[in-house]
Order: C-alpha cells, then structure tokens, then sequence
C-alpha cells in the first residue's frame, strides 16, 4: 500500500529528500506531499548571491523542481505549516490544509540572526537569506550611496558583494579580529581582507554594532560603531549568521539540542520516530551544520530509512570552498590545527596576494587540514587527503595547480572523497571509469560526482588521464583535432579548401560532420562565396541551397528583415511573392516572415523577385547570425529609455552573413521590461537610463537559458566593441554546434574568464578579434545575389538533372486553414489519443 | 525533357555537370528517381532518391563522404549513412535504398533501368 511522506519546507535539503526517494523507492512504496513558506519552488540558496547578475528567479531554481510531470508529488507553495498533530499523524497549513502522513520530514531550515541591537527593526534594515531578501535590498539599493553589512563571515562577504554589484558602497561590520572567523586563521583572514578592500569594501573588524539610527519617520540613518565611529547609510543588511528554525519542532514537543535544533539520532530521526528532521534545523550529536553538503547527508539517510533501509550518519564534512567577490577561500578538515600536537605549514606570498597552509599530524605523516586564500587550485586534490598519508611534501602539495611535481589523483587512497557534495569516492569513481565511462559528463550520469558544486570537475578530468583513458577530441574519424584547432590550423596556414585541410591535417575524404565544420570555417575566414568551387559539396543541405529544407524535401525562403522593422511596400511584395508561388506563409518569432514549400527549382525565381526588390538572405538556413529581435523602443513606446529598433538593425547588419559554430540570435530591449526577450538570445542588450547592459549566453533549445550579465551601462560604441569581440572569440574557440551557453560553461573559469578575455583584454588579443570583425563587415556580400549573378551556381538549381524544369513529382499538397501545406509520404504522423 | 531512352541504360547528364563529391537527381520516365553521385576519385554510384526514413526525395542532396573507407553519402534529413555501393545505412542495417547500375559512356553519364 502506498504510503504518505509529508516534507515541512522545500529549500534545497527537503528537495534532495524528494529526489533521493523518486529515484530509489522503484516501487511506488510513497507518494510525497511537500508544504512550502516561501513562494519560489526549491532553489539554490548557495547561489542565492548569484542573483544579482540576473534578477531571475528561474536561473536558480534546482532541476526539477516543479514536480510537474510527476503525479506521485504534491508541492503546496506560499503555505508554511503550523501544527502537527503527531498522534493523529496529521499536519496542518497556514491556509487550513490538513494532510494526514505515514512519515513527516522537518526540513524547515534556518532564520537569519539579527543581533537585538537597537533600531535593528527599522525601515530600511535587512537580511539575507532568500529570493524576497534580495529584492528588498535591490529596492533600497536605488536611494543609498553606502550600505552597512553587519556580520564579517561568508554570508555578510555574499551579501557585501551584492552591494558592490548594485552600485553600493559597501562597509563591513565584524565582531571578530578577522574576516571568515570561522574558516580562516589570522594569517589568512590577513590576506583575504587585503584582496578585499582591493574592491572597494570597506572593512571594520573588532567591533560592534552598537546601535542602529533612524529619523523621526523610522526610517534608518546610519550605524554607529563600537569604536565611536558612525556610518551615513539608509541601507543596513544583518547577516551575522543564522539559527535554526525549531520553532514548530518545539511546539510539538519534539526534543532539541542544547543549542538548538531538532534533536535527531544517527537515523535523523526526532525523539517522535515517526518525524526525521534534516538540514539546518536539525542537531545531530548536539551540532547544527549550516553547510548544505551535512544536509545532503541526512537526506539520504532518512531516505534509505523510509525504505527499509538502516543508513547512519556519518562524520559531516564541513569543508567549504567559495568565490567571493572573486577571491578563493577555501578550508577543510583541521583547518585551525586543533587536534593535539598539529604542525602546519603556511605558505604566503603577500605579493601574490596568497596564503596557504597544511595541517599535518605530530609526526608528519597524515593530512589533517588546511585553508586557502586567494588561489584554491589545490583544494581539489588537498581535500580527499584528510584523514590519509601524506603523499609528498607539504610545498609540493601546496604548489600552484598545474605546477608539476609528483602529485596527482594517484596520491589519494581508494576511500577519499573526490565528490564531497555526493560522497563519491575515488575507488568508486575508479570503478565507474573501468566500466566504460569515458568523459565527465559519463561520471557525472553515472556516479553523480561532480554535479553538485562542481570544484571537483578538475580532479574528475585527471582521474580519467590518470586511468589512460584518452579524452577523445576528435572532430570526427577524418580530423584528430577539435573546431576550435582546426580554425587556427585554417587560419595560420592560409589553406583554403577542403581538399588540402584534409590532405595535410586529417585522413580519409571527409564526412557530414567534418565538411561543414571545415565549410564554416573558411566562410569565417573570408573564403569566398559559400558555394564557391569544392566549398558547394562541403555545404550541408541548407547552406548548398541557401534555404532550410523541410520534412517533405522543399524549402523555406526566408528574408531578412532587419530588427523586425519593415515597410509597407515590402510587406505588400512578400505577399505578392508568397502568393504567385502558393507559399505556405507564416511570420516567425524572431519577427521574421517564413514562406515555406518552395521547390528546389523555384528557389532561384522566387529570389530574384526578392532579391531586386531589396531583401537580402535572411540566413534562416546557415549556423549563422539569424536575426536581432527588438521591441519599438523610445521612439513609440512610453517606457522606452533608448531606441532599440535603431541599434537592433545596425547589429542585424553588422554581423549578417557571419558564420558560427552553432546559429546566433541577438535581441534589444529599449527598457528594462525585456518585450525583446533579449536574455533568451545568445547576445542581448537591454537599455538603462544611461546606457546599456550587456548579457551574453542566452538561449532557446533543448535546454533553455537566460543569458548571464557582462557588462553594465555601456555606451554604444563600447557596445559594439565588446559584441564583435564575444562573437568572434566565440566563431574561433567554440565546439561544432555548441552554443554560445555551454561554450561559456566549458571554458575554464566562466563567465570571469571570458570578461576578462574581452573586457579587461587578459590575453591581448582584442585588436585583433576586432579586426577580423571589422574584415566581415566590409566583406559582406549577399549570398543569394551571388547566386543569381552566376549561371554556373544557378544551374544546380534544379530538381533533375536530366529534366531541369520539372518539379519533384513526388511533392504535393493540401489546403489547410486557407494555405497549402505538404502531404507526406511514409512519415508516421503523430497519434492523438 | 532532355533524356533519351536507350534499351537498357539511360542517359542522366554530362560528367561535367557531376562534380566529385556531389550527387544529382535523375527522373526517370516511369517517374522514378534516382541519386547519381560522384566520389573524389572519378567512382560513379547511384541509389534510390528517396529517403526512406524521412519519406522525401532527396538522397542526392546529401553530403558525399566516406565511413572507414567506405564511400557514404549522409541523408540531409536525419544524416543517416548510407553505403553508395549497397544502399545500406550504416546507421541501422534494417533500412537500405536499392543501388542501380551506374557507368560513364563517352564522358555522359548512364544509369541502368532497374
């Protein structure tokens, strides 16, 4: 019989108890009924700082967190729970809701601290936990020119950082010594507060918050200082730390830990055993873990509890690694060199701004712990090595990654945790690599390693080396190499065709895979018209007739119409076109006007007619620049700050005809209501009251993805400038058909890489992505009149050979809703039941 | 209509109008067709036009390539592979084209009637 987990709270702990039962309980043994306070479904809190490079709530919600497709799951937002009757095995919600449960999980997190200091409860005063959080600070950020952070830990830093981002200054507050009290010594703390300041916050440690000042209305005014100083802010965010939320755990009479905390065993489960409680609000053995990996654990615990299971809790692991404000910090194990007789060996470099120490036991030969600040390259290998010999000298293990020496994945024993998020351990991931997983993302599907925080991705790679196994980069069996060599292979050797590319570089005659590849590389490189000599056999269908085939083997005809904007006139002759030729008509989204089941002998009339009226090849066919969607922009709209329609044409035009390793779409919003939908777009551009915000990486398909912020209030030119740079260093160093999305997730460092690369000029070759962007642009020549100037090209226009003017007999069509539409041959239509 | 019907083969173009690695549609007059291809070395071969999988006629706008030595030409639809000697796809041996009798007569190109 089935039976009923209810879960109190859907952060991302109480969501792992969800997802762990969903892919285990392979019997349908429990549905589950999840009860919610806040109104976003489970998202990412540990990247709750993240949001403010997007404002989108989505871009943080946890994969699946919906529960849409999955009836066993009941997910009730915006609806906390207020009692729970534990003889009735019954909860009840704010709103009324009574669900009778089997098992009832706690997962209700922590609340923020607010140290009880006066005027702490101010207009104006916040805290930093969730998505609302945010946009109550985003709001107050608009009227402050400073903001206090009260708390000097990895919270009050994360939410310094989201100051920063809002164009605030931001001052932070700290009753210890040092910063990251907890996970840094003073060495470290040191370092990181010297890196720190390097970005403008200003740093007050060793003191308190005495007092919060506000003016008649209540509003705050400032803070004053332990030390007698005073700060001039309307804006204060506490993120001194947080509690955990026992609250209804209390009310129910459940027992808790001393310091708070539902009192759990090695079972999770709460002095009533049929209520677990997991996460922040739990106290196993007295302790309260505020990290999410602990939280992890206990899920899976209570899971394997519901099904039979006798799972314990182990020891937490409590390392963390974190990016703040760009600066690495990082600590794990016996950081603190507590353990009796601890030696540590500290490395630092104030020039490089670095500090790093291992912590080593009395003898020197077992891992204990260590921190580091301002480069965590070697976390990735340090952390699996607590608890385990010491596999080489402490300055070996500490050198920069990538520095040689004798370490590597070879130096860790089979039971180190590579995967601290998944506790996967090196033999398991070993194990997985001997049953054929060959790349990362196999080890990611199949050991689940390496898809939580993601730090040991690097490790993954070098296990797989470690293990012979070869990371294929080959293109295809014709070429060794990957898109991204083979385009410097074109470019520094100046050869230009396929012939010789594949003569001197790859073997055999090439493939579907390779041809294109090696056609779109030498359209990047200003080589000729596209159906040139041997490039028309390397073309795939639709660049070879420069038309999109569709499934009954005719084309659409496409043309471009810039930004959207396009005359009467022009409209009247497309649908003259449309209609001498019966073209099925239909506009597109990305406000273009498509004209389908054009022939292959029709193509060369139909463009003619189009190409003397003054259209050009709308590129609906090539993995190249479509379109620039806009809205109208200030010229008609009342909330229209710059006039999108302006600058969307100018960039269609700029960058039509240029090839790519996948299609490019590019969108501008005249105002931050977004009507261009600029964020889905692999480049987008939104207007502020000053300029424009740049965001690049966006994209429809299979996997959709808002674009992530580059650069904020930009002027047009440095717009441009930053555009030719990111799509020409995406055309040169992307995958074959890889988005611009995941060609920014796979480079080394992201998203900061690439700004570096293209705003901060970190490897010196803007000026020259420029160039070739500038080389693009004036050699542009439409494709479709360089088709109908020649014969020779014209002539392969035909649907025989041998009969040039007969059309393909095996086309036809029938009417729908007033327009002609193809009738398939042996193509199973899709049943409706 | 251009082509002449011979007893057993017919004519389908001049080699010029077949450049290597490319492949052409021939009509024939029972309102067949048939995909002519050359490879880079001079080889002629000739299969069905139809695809069977997407049910369209249009094998011989395919890109001509070879698969560990065998020479292939990939559908333009879904890119599956199909030998140009046996018709086979290579992506899933349960489909396969029919290959006819293809020659060069006098620099014209001839394919048998099947």
């Amino acid at each position: 019989m089935t039976r009923t987990l209810v879960i109190v709270g859907n952060g991302m702990v109480g969501h792992r108890v969800v997802q762990a039962l969903r892919d285990r309980d392979v019997t349908g043994a429990w549905r589950v009924v999840i009860l919610a306070e806040e109104s976003h479904p489970a998202y990412d809190r540990v990247a709750l700082s993240s949001y403010v490079d997007s404002w989108c709530p989505e871009a943080l919600r946890l994969p699946g967190a919906e529960f849409t497709e999955d009836e066993t799951v009941e997910l009730r937002l915006g609806d906390p729970v207020t009692d729970v009757d534990p003889a009735a095995r019954t909860v009840t919600t704010s709103s009324g809701v009574v669900r009778s449960y089997d098992a009832l999980v706690l997962a209700t997190g922590s609340r923020p601290f607010v140290p009880p200091v006066p005027g702490h409860d101010l207009a104006g005063c916040h805290v930093y936990r969730t998505i609302d959080d945010l946009d109550g600070i985003r709001a107050a950020a608009r009227h402050a020119d400073d903001g206090v952070v009260v708390g000097g830990g990895l919270l009050g830093l994360e939410a310094a950082n989201a100051l920063r981002q809002l164009g605030v200054r931001p001052h932070v507050v700290e009753l210890a010594p040092r910063l990251m009290p907890l996970q840094v010594d003073e060495g470290g703390g040191a370092v990181l507060r010297g890196r720190i300041e390097r970005l403008g916050v200003t740093v007050h440690t060793g003191v308190a918050t005495q007092e919060v000042a506000g003016s008649a209305d209540g509003t705050v005014t400032g803070v004053r200082l332990s030390d007698g100083s005073r700060i001039d802010t309307p804006l204060v965010v506490f993120a001194a730390g947080v509690r955990p939320r026992d609250d209804l755990a209390r009310r129910v009479g459940l027992a808790v830990g001393e310091r708070g905390g539902v009192a759990v065993d090695a079972n999770c489960r709460t002095s009533e055993p049929s209520i677990f409680a997991v996460g922040e609000c739990a106290s196993a053995a007295g302790r309260v873990y505020g990290l999410v990996g602990p939280g992890y654990a206990m899920a899976e615990v209570v899971v394997d509890q519901l099904l039979g299971g006798a799972a314990e809790l182990g020891a937490a692991d409590t390392s963390t690694k974190l990016k703040l404000l760009g600066v690495d910090v990082a600590s794990f194990g016996d950081a603190h060199a507590q353990s009796p007789g601890a030696l540590a060996v500290v490395h630092h470099d104030p020039v490089a701004g670095t500090y790093k120490k291992l912590v080593v036991s009395d003898d020197a030969t077992t891992v204990l712990g260590g921190m580091l600040v301002g480069d965590a390259g070697a976390y990735g290998l340090l952390r699996p090595l607590v608890g385990a010999a010491l596999p080489a000298t402490p300055d070996q293990l500490l050198a920069p990654e990538g520095g040689g020496g004798p370490v590597g994945p070879a130096a860790l024993p089979d039971s180190a945790q590579v995967c601290s998020c998944h506790a996967v351990t090196k033999g398991a991931l070993n194990a997985a690599i001997d049953d054929g997983c060959a790349d990362v993302p196999a080890l990611k599907s199949c050991t689940r390693a390496g898809s939580g925080c993601g730090s040991c991705v690097p490790m993954l790679k070098r296990m797989l080396a470690a293990r012979g196994v070869e990371q294929s980069r080959a293109l295809c069996e014709h070429f060794e190499h990957t898109r991204a060599e083979l385009f410097e292979i074109v470019r520094s050797t100046g050869l230009r065709t396929f012939s010789d590319l594949i003569a001197r570089h790859g073997r055999g005659r090439g493939c579907d895979v390779c041809k294109p590849v090696a056609a779109s590389i030498l359209a990047s490189l200003g080589g000729g018209h596209v159906l040139d000599g041997e490039q028309a056999g390397l073309q795939d269908t639709n660049d070879r007739y420069l038309a999109n085939i569709q499934r009954n083997g005719t084309y659409s005809v496409v043309p471009r119409i810039p930004g959207g904007e396009i005359t009467p006139d022009r409209l009247l002759l497309i649908a003259q076109v449309a209609q001498d030729f019966g073209l099925y008509t239909k506009i597109t989204g990305a406000q273009r006007i498509d004209l389908l089941g054009a022939t292959v002998d029709q193509l060369p009339r139909i463009w003619r007619r189009l190409v003397e009226a003054g259209f050009e090849s709308g590129h609906a066919y090539g993995k190249a620049l479509r379109a620039v969607k806009s809205c109208v922009g200030s010229t008609w709209c009342r909330f229209g700050v710059q006039d999108s329609v302006s600058l969307a044409v100018d960039l269609e035009l700029r960058y039509r005809g240029l090839r790519a390793p996948h299609k490019i779409k590019a969108g501008v919003s005249g105002c931050a209501r977004e009507c261009a939908e600029a964020r889905g777009k692999d480049v987008g551009v939104i207007a502020t009251d000053s300029g424009w915000n740049l965001y690049v990486g966006g994209n429809g398909g299979f996997t959709p993805r808002h674009a992530e912020l580059l650069v904020t209030d930009v002027d047009t030119d440095t717009l441009v400038r930053l555009i030719d740079r990111f799509l020409m260093f995406y055309v040169r160093t992307a995958d074959r058909l890889q988005r611009t999305a995941a060609w920014i997730e796979a480079m080394e460092g992201g998203l900061d890489h690439l700004r570096a690369v293209i705003v901060d000029d970190s490897l010196g070759i803007c000026a020259d992505l420029e160039a070739a962007m500038a080389a693009h642009v004036t050699d542009y020549v439409d494709e479709w009149r360089g088709v109908l100037d020649d014969p020779e090209k014209l002539a392969r226009f035909s649907s025989f050979v041998n009969a040039p003017g007969t059309p393909d007999p095996s086309i036809s069509f029938r009417e729908e809703r007033g327009q002609r539409v193809p009738v398939l041959l042996g193509v199973p239509e899709v049943k409706s039941r | 209509m251009t082509a002449v019907l011979e007893p057993t083969w017919v004519n389908v173009c001049a080699l010029r109008m077949l450049p290597p690695e490319h492949g052409v549609a021939v009509l024939l007059p029972s309102g067949e067709q048939i995909a002519v291809f050359r490879t880079q070395d001079d080889e002629l071969f000739a299969l069905d036009n139809l695809d069977p999988v997407s049910g369209a006629a249009v094998l011989s706008r395919g890109i001509v390539g070879d698969r560990a030595g065998r020479p292939v030409v990939s559908s333009p639809m879904h890119k599956q592979a199909f030998d140009l000697r046996t018709g086979r796809c290579l992506d899933d041996p349960t489909i396969f084209v029919r290959a006819h009798p293809v020659r060069l007569v006098a620099e014209t190109v001839q394919v048998g009637r099947p």
